[in-house]
């Protein structure tokens, strides 16, 4: 019976083992859906983009994806030292997934801006926010749409 | 018909980090719908948009389908000298269309 026991302790520690992955928080790129990745590949210049410092706003819940308002605000002091060149907004779903492409500059002065979107479904938005130091920043939400654009009769 | 309706605050002061708000009376035409014979209706967007700021560009948008009908930004700039705002965008049947409001600065 003990002899048992013990021949079991080492399997249950590599099943242990095997559980340590999910408790490694996952970086930002795996909530990135995988159509957008070669998307923001290419608007990074392949430098990966790390989460934070992009907050980006839209309702939880849209009776409609016609219109949807989406406002996205990046940490930054906006000035010729330190700065947003640009803003990316994304969705995983749409049937071309690019929404919009801003430029600031330090004149901007507060890197917020906001805009309406459509969404073709319930999806994830991605806002990537490039530094004039080369860094990217993202951010992502998801909506929940009730009735699509794009849709028949729409 | 207004093609657009633009506000910006009536009064400012110079280094004012101030909100522009601009909604265009646009149809923003995807490309994805079809009429009721079937024929596909031909994409027509605002593909940009730029806002000069007494000449000097303050604010530059690319726009795609994705963007809602009558597309609306809001955006921020700071204020330096009493002048004006121009807006300029351009769709997809090549009209270009601009709009300018002045505004004051006081020191």
């Amino acid at each position: 019976m003990s002899s048992a026991w013990s021949d079991r302790l080492p399997r249950r520690r590599l099943l242990g083992l095997l559980l340590v992955p999910l408790l490694i928080p996952r970086p930002a790129s795996a909530t990135v859906p995988n159509r957008l990745r070669p998307l923001i590949r290419e608007a990074t210049g392949g430098r990966p983009p790390r989460p934070g410092r992009v907050r980006l706003s839209l309702p939880a819940l849209a009776e409609s994806g016609n219109s949807v308002r989406l406002s996205v605000r990046v940490e930054s002091p906006m000035t010729a030292k330190a700065h947003v060149k640009r803003i990316h907004i994304f969705a995983e779903k749409n049937p071309q997934p690019i929404i919009a492409r801003f430029s600031l500059s330090p004149q901007t002065g507060r890197a917020e801006v906001s805009i309406r979107i459509r969404l073709a479904g319930t999806q994830r938005v991605v806002a990537l926010a490039e530094m004039n130091d080369g860094s990217a920043w993202l951010a992502s939400a998801h909506v929940v749409v009730t009735a699509a654009a794009c849709g028949e009769g729409l | 018909m207004a093609t657009a309706r633009i506000h910006v605050p009536r009064t400012l002061t110079r280094g004012q980090v101030f909100e522009v708000r601009l909604l265009i009376r646009h149809p923003m035409e995807t490309g994805q719908r079809y009429d009721n014979v079937g024929r596909t209706i031909p994409k027509n967007i605002v593909h940009t948009l730029i806002c000069r700021y007494n000449g000097q560009p303050v604010f530059h948008a690319e726009l795609f389908p994705g963007i809602a009908a009558n597309p609306y930004f809001s955006f921020f700039t700071t204020a330096h000298s009493s002048g004006e705002l121009e807006f300029m965008w351009t769709d997809d049947d090549g009209t270009t269309t601009s709009e300018r409001v002045a505004i004051t600065v006081s020191a």
